[in-house]
């Protein structure tokens, strides 16, 4: 993070701004990956109007940095509806998409928006591999040829390249593909559980070799020797310090207005649909809870030779069950990273989870039914 | 005789205001700029439509404690290197914004 945006999000902490939002505008998709969290049924997405009266809200509300993501953001009919209107109120926008449907039409009206990033998701340079992942025949060559499309319109282009068990020896292909696309080469390897709390997915993630060889690849993490050193434990500073900007400068809003701390903390805290977001963002019980949460109060994290350095995700924590306790995945990161291990991933080693925890997350059937009911009541009333 | 100069924020730029900032992002490279307080007075006043030394009088002089010339001279200053930098149009004749932007749209 460069210094000015650093300074700016500081200001934003301050301020209690929520900077940052990403907006998933339908869970919809054309693609099938078998890594994904999202159930792809419409389960009642936000109209147009919705949508648009939401982005004045945030506007208003001070969010900059606005992603756009889904679900294929293009299966939407008014996604370039919703894009100049987001435009217009000037917000700064990311795009994530898996390019499928973006011909010349769609590559030059993104242009003309002047949209920040188009972030595209490609898992192997191998077309049998990525399309296995995908579950779409041809799908590596459309989303390479829509990068084509928009790199040739000079916009800022994306790769990332999420890593797990079908394509851990693929990196190295996909970031010379970027080089030679003119693209961003970004690699994730974390695969989240399912947003209803199934973690059956998470036996796609990479072994603890192949991520060790993804920390000490000074290609992608630079200095290797300082990026996996030992850890020195958490000092008074970092007892005390916002362990993420989930919840603190940036959310999450659902295709059915639904509100959580990030896209990987689903917690729900509120819904557009009942609420203005500035209210949700400034009065939810959820989001100043999160927001109390320092390192010093997660019993086992604070006492951790990692707690400094780990990246330790409070929403996959909460998706383990304890927003204050450990995320396994981090705590296997950071043993991979450094080859020293921690009491709780050994504890944990010994005793494994359960498959599903029991979580609510999708919820806009049930809010489409107390609507339902509310009108239902004030009819009687009126008629009464 | 001095022309009157005429100043819009262009639509290839994110920006918000942040407290008593401005955060301006330029949509052609990504380079995040932030504005102070005056420089934020005379970016949400930049409509296109009005001189910018009716800016300088009605706003700035009216707010902070400094000359009319003074004022303009250092405003001049700021959006020349705005305008280098692709986040303001600068015209001698009124500059027509966009239909689509919402009202109020700073």
């Amino acid at each position: 993070m460069s210094g000015l945006v650093e300074e700016m999000a500081g200001k934003g902490l301050q301020r209690g701004i929520p900077l940052s939002v990403q907006l998933d505008l339908t869970y919809r998709c054309n693609e099938r990956c078998v890594h994904c969290y999202l159930d792809h049924h419409d389960q009642g997405e936000m109209t147009t109007a919705e949508i648009k009266d939401l982005l004045d809200q945030m506007a208003d509300a001070g969010v900059f940095y606005l992603t756009i993501s889904g679900g294929e953001i293009l299966m939407r009919q008014d996604f370039f509806e919703i894009l100049e209107y987001a435009r217009a109120r000037t917000f700064c926008i990311k795009l994530k998409t898996n390019g499928i449907l973006i011909r010349k039409k769609e590559a030059d009206r993104i242009k003309d928006l002047g949209v920040e990033s188009v972030q595209i998701s490609i898992y192997s340079h191998v077309p049998e591999v990525h399309d296995a992942i995908t579950k779409l025949p041809g799908s590596l060559a459309e989303s390479i040829e829509a990068i084509r499309r928009l790199r040739a319109h000079g916009i800022h282009v994306v790769m990332a390249n999420v890593l797990m068990a079908q394509n851990v020896h693929d990196y190295h292909g996909v970031k010379a593909l970027a080089a030679e696309l003119g693209a961003q080469f970004i690699i994730d390897p974390t695969i989240t559980p399912m947003m209803d709390g199934d973690r059956s997915i998470l036996g796609l993630n990479v072994d603890e070799a192949a991520l060790r060889e993804v920390f000490q690849n000074e290609a992608l993490t630079g200095n290797a020797e300082e990026f996996c050193a030992p850890p020195q434990g958490p000092d008074a500073e970092a007892l005390d310090a916002v362990p993420c900007s989930a919840g603190h400068t940036a959310c999450y809003v659902s295709p059915y207005g639904d509100v959580y701390p990030c896209v990987q903390f689903p917690l729900p805290s509120g819904n557009v649909r009942r609420m203005k977001f500035a209210d949700i963002w400034r009065d939810s019980p959820q989001l100043k809870e999160v927001r109390s949460i320092k390192l010093r109060d997660m019993p086992t994290c604070s006492q951790c030779a990692h707690g400094e350095t780990c990246t330790r995700c409070p929403g996959l924590a909460y998706l383990e069950g304890d927003m204050r306790g450990p995320s396994y995945q981090d705590c296997e990161k950071s043993y991979a990273k450094t080859g020293i291990s921690s009491e709780y991933l050994e504890a944990r080693k010994a005793s494994p989870q359960p498959q599903r925890l029991q979580l609510v997350q999708i919820q806009g059937l049930q809010h489409a039914a107390q609507n339902l009911t509310a009108n239902v009541t004030e009819s009687s009333a009126l008629g009464a | 005789m001095n022309e009157k100069r005429y100043v819009a924020r262009s639509t290839a730029i994110a920006s918000r205001v942040l407290g008593d900032e401005t955060m301006v992002m330029s949509a052609t490279n990504s380079t995040l700029f932030t504005l102070d307080e005056v420089a934020t007075v005379i970016w949400e006043a930049a409509d296109g439509a009005t001189p910018l030394e009716e800016i300088v009088t009605k706003k700035v002089c009216a707010q902070y404690d400094i000359t009319p010339e003074v004022a303009l001279k250092d405003a001049e200053v700021l959006v020349e290197q705005l305008a280098e930098h692709g986040l303001l149009l600068l015209s001698d004749k009124p500059i027509a914004q966009p239909a689509s932007l919402p009202k109020g749209t700073p």
